[in-house]
C-alpha cells in the first residue's frame, strides 16, 4: 500500500528501538565482548597494575585442573537430574495428571507448585536448606516411615540441590505442559480412546508426538536455567563440602574472587557462555518458523 | 464408563495430592515457623502463635532499608526496561523492515543466554568505568539484562493490537508517537502490565547481580541481606529468618497472583515457548 520509505523516513522509524540497543550493547554486549578479551590474559584482582595476554593458557590450565573436571561433572549431573530428568518429567506427569483430576485438586496443586517458582532464589534455598539438614524435616519425615536418615548436605549435597532446583523449577514445565496438552484437539483423544489404546499407549503414541515441539523447547529452556543457577546452590552449600556440589557457575565465581585470578574466572565464564550460546542456537532453530 | 472416570479421578487427585504435599513442606516450614516462638529447622505445629518474630525483623535495619533499595533497584530497572521495551517494540510490530528479522533473533538468542556467567566481566568493567557499588550502575545493568526478553514479550503483545485502529488514527494526522502512547499503549494494558511485573518479580528475587555489583551493606537489597542471618549475627534465630522471608516474598506472589488472575497461567511464557 505505502511506497516504500526513504532513508530519513526509515532512519526515523527506527529512532525508537536506539534507547534499548544502546543499553544492550553498553551493559550486556560490551561485557561479553570483554569476557572474550580478558579470558586471554592473566587479569588478577589484586597486587598487579598491568595484565597481558597470554593466549589459551587459561583454557589449556582450565582442561588440566582438576577442580575444572569436577566443576564439569557436577554441572552435568546437576542439569541432567534436575532439568532433563526432575523439572521435565515431573511437570509433564503433572500437567497430565491435571487433566484429569477434580478441580480443587487442580487448583492446589497449581497454587503450591507455582509459590516455589516465584519465591525468590534466595528464599527458596534457605526453605530447602532447612528441608534438608541433619536436624530438618526430610529426616523428621524418614524417622516416621522408619526409614534410614542421612546429612544430605553433607553426604549427598548435589542430589540434595538437584532437587531442590526440581522444586523450584517444576512450575515452568508444568505451565508449559499445561498449554500444549490443551491444544490437543478432543477428537484425536478420543478416537483414540475408542479404538483401544490404553492411557500409557495413548500417551506415549498420541499425546508425546503431539507435544513434541513444546518439549524440545521446554528442555532448552530448562537446561539453559538450570546451567546458570548460582544464588540456590550457594545459600544451601556454598559449593561444599569441599567441593562437592561446586558447579561450573560457583567455580568462576571461586576462581575470579576467592583466588583473585579474574583472567581464569571469565575464560571459564566463556566456555559457560560458549555452552550456553549453542544451546540457544538449537533453541532458535526449534523456534525458527515464528519469528 | 462414568465409573471408570470416577475411578480415574480419584487415582488422579491421590497422585497429584502427593506430589503437592512434598513441594508444600518446605512452604509449611517457613509459614508455620515465622509465628513459631521456639522455630528450628523442622516442620512443626508451633506450640503457641507468636508475632515476636515479625516485631524482631521490623527495623530499619534489617527490614526496612533492603526492602527500601529492593523498590528502588527493581522499580527503577523496571521503569527503564518497560519505557525502552515499549519504544523498541513499536518499529518492530509495526514497521516492515529487512533489519526486523535478524533483529528479533538477536533478541531471541540474547533472552536465552546464561546471564550468571556474564557477571565477573561485567564487574571487571564495573571497577574500570566506576561504576562498581552505584544503584545507577546496577539499574543499568539490571535493565539491560531484562531487556531482550521485554522486548520479545512486548512485541508479541503489540501484535495483537490491530493497526486499522492506528491508521483512523494516522489519517487524522496523529503522528507514530501519539498512537503509540495514546491509541497502542491503551489498548494492550493487560500485555503493559505482565511485561512490567514480570520484569520486576525476576529483579526482585535475583541474588547475584547485586550480589556482585554492591558493596555496600547500606545499600543491600533484600536478597542480598538475606544472608546477614547466617554469619554476621552468630547463632541463626530460624523464627526471624522465616519471617522476614515471608515479608520479602509477600510482594513478588502478590504481584503474581494479580496478574496469573488476568491472565490465566502461563502468562510469563508469553511467545517465548510458543511450540
Amino acid at each position: 500500500m505505502r511506497h516504500s520509505p526513504g532513508r530519513a523516513r526509515r532512519f526515523t522509524r527506527a529512532l525508537p528501538l536506539t534507547p534499548a540497543v544502546v543499553l544492550i550493547l553498553l551493559f550486556l554486549a560490551g561485557p561479553i565482548a570483554y569476557c572474550v578479551y580478558i579470558a586471554f590474559t592473566d587479569l588478577q584482582l589484586t597486587g598487579q597494575a598491568h595484565s597481558s595476554f597470554v593466549g589459551f593458557a587459561n583454557f589449556r590450565r582450565a582442561f588440566r585442573d582438576s577442580e575444572f573436571i569436577n566443576a564439569v561433572w557436577l554441572t552435568l549431573v546437576f542439569t541432567v537430574l534436575s532439568s532433563l530428568v526432575g523439572q521435565n518429567t515431573l511437570g509433564l506427569a503433572l500437567a497430565a495428571l491435571m487433566k484429569r483430576a477434580s478441580k480443587p485438586v487442580r487448583t492446589i496443586t497449581g497454587a503450591v507448585v507455582v509459590t516455589a517458582w516465584v519465591l525468590p532464589e534466595v528464599v527458596a534455598g534457605f526453605l530447602l536448606y532447612a528441608f534438608f539438614r541433619r536436624e530438618g524435616t526430610l529426616n523428621a519425615v524418614l524417622d516416621w516411615l522408619h526409614l534410614p536418615r542421612q546429612n544430605w548436605l553433607f553426604t549427598l549435597p548435589v542430589l540434595a540441590v538437584s532437587f531442590a532446583n526440581v522444586w523450584r523449577g517444576t512450575a515452568f514445565s508444568m505451565l508449559v505442559y499445561s498449554a500444549a496438552l490443551d491444544e490437543i484437539p478432543a477428537e484425536i483423544t478420543e478416537a483414540a480412546e475408542v479404538d483401544g489404546a490404553g492411557g500409557w499407549r495413548r500417551m506415549w503414541h498420541v499425546t508425546l508426538p503431539m507435544i513434541r515441539r513444546s518439549i524440545a523447547t521446554n528442555l532448552m529452556l530448562n537446561t539453559l536455567q538450570t546451567l546458570s543457577v548460582f544464588g540456590l546452590i550457594w545459600v544451601m552449600t556454598r559449593g561444599g563440602p569441599g567441593n562437592k556440589s561446586q558447579t561450573l557457575p560457583l567455580f568462576m565465581y571461586e576462581q575470579a574472587f576467592q583466588n583473585s585470578m579474574i583472567g581464569y574466572g571469565t575464560a571459564v565464564a566463556l566456555l559457560l557462555l560458549l555452552v550456553g550460546s549453542l544451546f540457544s542456537v538449537v533453541y532458535l532453530r526449534l523456534l525458527r518458523t515464528e519469528v | 464408563m462414568p465409573r471408570k472416570h470416577t475411578s480415574r479421578r480419584l487415582a488422579a487427585d491421590l497422585a497429584l495430592l502427593a506430589v503437592t504435599a512434598a513441594f508444600a513442606l518446605p512452604l509449611a516450614w517457613v509459614v508455620l515457623s515465622a509465628v513459631d516462638p521456639h522455630a528450628g529447622l523442622r516442620v512443626r505445629i508451633p506450640d503457641g502463635l507468636t508475632w515476636a518474630n515479625f516485631h524482631a525483623v521490623l527495623t530499619p535495619d534489617i527490614t526496612y532499608t533492603p526492602l527500601l533499595n529492593s523498590l528502588i533497584l527493581c522499580g527503577g530497572a523496571t521503569a527503564l526496561t518497560v519505557v525502552c521495551a515499549a519504544l523498541a517494540a513499536y518499529p518492530l510490530s509495526r514497521f516492515r523492515s529487512r533489519l526486523n528479522r535478524p533483529f528479533l533473533l538477536a533478541i531471541l538468542f540474547a533472552t536465552s543466554l546464561p546471564i550468571t556467567a556474564v557477571m565477573v566481566p561485567v564487574y571487571a568493567l564495573f571497577v574500570r568505568v566506576d561504576l562498581i557499588d552505584t544503584m545507577q550502575g546496577t539499574i543499568l545493568f539490571f535493565a539491560a539484562s531484562q531487556l531482550p526478553f521485554a522486548i520479545w514479550l512486548m512485541k508479541n503483545f503489540m501484535d495483537g493490537v490491530p493497526k486499522e485502529l492506528e491508521e483512523a488514527a494516522w489519517t487524522d494526522g496523529a503522528s507514530s508517537p501519539q498512537s503509540l502512547v495514546r491509541i497502542v499503549l491503551p489498548l494492550m494494558g493487560p500485555g503493559l502490565a505482565v511485561v512490567t511485573v514480570f520484569s520486576f518479580v525476576m529483579m526482585w528475587g535475583n541474588f547475584f547481580v547485586p550480589f556482585m555489583l554492591l558493596l555496600t551493606p547500606d545499600e543491600m537489597p533484600a536478597s542480598v541481606s538475606i544472608n546477614d542471618f547466617f554469619g554476621n549475627r552468630g547463632m541463626v534465630a530460624y523464627g526471624q529468618l522465616a519471617a522476614f522471608s515471608v515479608i520479602y516474598s509477600t510482594p513478588v506472589i502478590l504481584l503474581y497472583v494479580l496478574v496469573a488472575r488476568r491472565l490465566g497461567g502461563g502468562f510469563a511464557l508469553g511467545g517465548a515457548v510458543k511450540g
